[in-house]
């Protein structure tokens, strides 16, 4: 996982609330065996729409996504965050993320922002205004910044600290493996096996 | 101190805890689908990782599969169910694949089997997980990183969650299903309204369903935003779980059910959230919109998108409307879906056949109708056919199909055609859900069986 320090760009408005997982990757596409090249399907129905702001010329090179309430519902397939952040995106900004989605962002290193909803809207139309409008998402500090908007967010310190080190989870939780390995001993001899 | 059947099961499995870091949460049980798994995978060989439970970890293949005789033709999907077998095969893992007795959607097989039981941690890159929940067991919906992690270590780290109890007293009217239940809760909190919490539901109608119904009702603990659903165990629960082929026997049995008494919320435990719902009130439901929260009763009509109060409400009922095209002010039961779906994890199992089943007997469905049937595992059909269903279904014009998740995600062939509206039985009604273009109206299979007989949603009373 690359680490995430400071993240700066242009923003693309996904104007809607519920954005579920199925519209970010319908199922068809989630056939792929491979972790990458999920990019090009990235929100792959709504795109036909010539009008979907995804088309617009203008919003190219956005490496921040701004989107509505519960970002990410639905299915738990990680391939919606891999398809966003294989389109380019480091960062989406929201008043509220699904649980399992923002699980899943933070795994990757793709940065899930919660930001009150009054503050992601004016964000939102900043961005419809004038699509080069940069933002700044300040993981060091916590902060956003954008024109006229200066706000810290919430992220929990442990995941923050992973994400600035770029740490594999996996490693961090292999340190304890001999706690592991004791609480093995404490199971119930009923509990199932196969 | 008091404490809730969530505290409990989770207090039970914390391996390390440190203050600023999440609790890292022993796995009981790791259920695995070839979907979200082959990354994973992938991910173990590339750091030279193995599978540190393969007898905690079970396997089989649902998402994809096809539901008719013959070889799957579909190439990406038989490339990835390929991949899941090679896999099992190379970590040592059980795997109950496509064509085999014990194949079916992941989350009929494991209470099925036994594997699921009260207290347990179960986890699964599939986010109706939640559905074990119904034995008092936290079953938590996982993405392909944690899978991974998982596998490697049996362990996942979490961040601690709030407690919500959704109670449901009363008596449920005789036309009323878990399904019901359900979609009730889901349009009173909202698709977000359990974000960040585990549901524990309560109450005596909760108590007087049965497993499959509690199974249907934790299943859709999701599609509230919720991390987790669960009832906790009583007699039902103990009764369903006693001689499967994974439950505890003898001595064993004894001890487990000494324990699983034990895990019941205390009476003085608080929740962070409570929820009331008189199931007396309760009516069947339909759905009109694009996600499950957006659904009246049947004897309502489509509401006018004005009328629903917030801005971005109102947006999205427009939006929904148009793709599901729908004239605010239709009577629900004048609607006329072209298609008939009784399947998923949410109601595929035996007792949910049955209800179906006794409703199209001796029956025709309406003519123009294509209705499916799919139950959820190889035990699920060869029971109903031990029980003449499938003839029932099959004499009333029914496509009778193998076990699979089919037509609720449309990832195998079965899928609904642009512009085709379906009565469907399953959990999710976003935008192409069950195929591209397709619409999705969320039903009790009460209701589905009906409305193919009617043609247009309706009860069996009216029929």
């Amino acid at each position: 996982m690359e680490p995430i320090s400071v993240i700066e760009g242009t923003a693309l408005p996904i104007d809607r609330s519920d954005v579920d997982t199925d519209q970010i990757i319908p199922a068809e596409y989630l056939k792929r065996i491979e972790r990458t090249g999920f990019g090009p399907f990235l929100f792959a129905e709504w795109r036909k729409d010539p009008d979907f702001v995804l088309n617009d010329p203008r919003y190219e090179g956005a490496s921040i996504m701004i989107a509505g309430d519960n970002f990410g519902s639905g299915s738990s397939r990680e391939h919606a965050p891999w398809a966003i952040e294989d389109a380019g995106f480091r960062a989406i900004i929201a008043p509220s993320f699904a649980d399992i989605f923002r699980n899943n962002c933070t795994k990757i290193g793709l940065l899930p922002v919660e930001l009150r909803g009054e503050s992601v809207r004016a964000l939102m139309d900043a961005v419809l205004d004038d699509p080069s409008t940069r933002i700044v998402v300040d993981l060091r500090s916590t902060v956003v910044r954008a024109p006229g908007l200066d706000e810290v967010f919430d992220v929990e310190d442990f995941t923050r600290w992973r994400l600035l080190e770029g740490l594999d989870d996996i490693g961090l939780t292999m340190r304890n493996e001999s706690k592991v390995t004791a609480f093995e001993q404490t199971r119930p001899g009923w509990l199932p096996t196969a | 101190m008091e404490q809730t059947l969530a505290e409990k099961v989770w207090e039970r499995h914390v391996v390390h805890r440190a203050d600023g870091e999440p609790d890292l949460l022993y796995i009981d049980l790791h259920l695995v689908h070839e979907v979200t798994s082959p990354q994973a995978f992938d991910g173990l060989r590339l750091h030279g990782r193995g599978v540190r439970r393969p007898d905690l970890t079970v396997a089989t293949m649902d998402h994809n599969v096809p539901t008719t005789e013959g070889p799957v033709i579909d190439d990406t999907s038989a490339r990835q169910m390929l991949a899941l077998q090679t896999n099992a095969e190379e970590f040592g893992i059980t795997l109950y694949p496509w064509g085999g007795a014990g194949q079916g959607i992941v989350h009929v097989i494991g209470p099925e089997m036994g594997y699921t039981q009260p207290g347990m941690t179960i986890v699964c890159g599939d986010s109706h997980t939640s559905t074990h929940g119904a034995f008092g067991a936290l079953a938590i919906g996982i993405g392909t990183s944690e899978v991974e992690h998982v596998l490697a270590t049996q362990t996942l780290p979490q961040n601690r969650v709030k407690t919500m109890s959704v109670t449901v007293d009363g008596e449920l009217p005789a036309n009323c299903s878990a399904k019901d239940i359900i979609l009730a809760i889901i349009n009173r909190i909202g698709t977000s309204g359990g974000v960040g919490h585990v549901i524990e539901y309560r109450g005596s109608a909760i108590r007087g369903l049965s497993m499959e119904g509690r199974m249907t009702i934790c299943n859709m603990s999701i599609e509230g935003g919720a991390r987790a659903g669960m009832v906790a165990p009583d007699d039902t629960t103990f009764t369903y779980v006693e001689g499967r082929p994974h439950a505890p026997k003898g001595a064993d049995w004894e001890r487990a059910l000494e324990d699983w008494r034990s895990l019941p919320t205390d009476d003085d435990a608080t929740f962070d959230a409570e929820v009331a719902i008189d199931a007396s009130s309760l009516r069947p439901f339909v759905s009109w919109g694009t996600n499950p929260a957006q659904s009246v009763t049947i004897d309502e009509a489509v509401p006018d998108p004005d009328s629903l109060g917030e801005p971005h409400r109102i947006e999205a009922a427009r939006r929904a409307l148009a793709y599901m095209a729908l004239a605010p002010g239709t009577p629900m039961r004048e609607i006329r879906p072209d298609t008939i779906f009784i399947g998923s994890c949410t109601n595929s199992r035996i007792e949910d056949l049955r209800v179906a089943a006794e409703i199209v007997a001796g029956k025709q469905i309406a003519s123009g109708l294509r209705a499916l049937v799919v139950p959820g595992s190889v035990a699920v059909k060869a029971r109903a056919e031990q029980e003449g269903l499938d003839r029932v279904f099959r004499d009333a014009g029914f496509e009778w199909r193998g076990a699979g998740c089919s037509m609720c995600l449309g990832m195998n062939p079965d899928i609904l055609q642009p512009g085709d509206r379906c009565a469907s039985t399953s959990n999710r009604n976003f935008e192409g859900r069950q195929g591209k273009g397709g619409r999705t109206h969320l039903v009790s299979p009460r209701v589905a069986a009906a409305t193919a007989i009617a043609g247009h949603f309706t009860t069996p009373e009216d029929l």
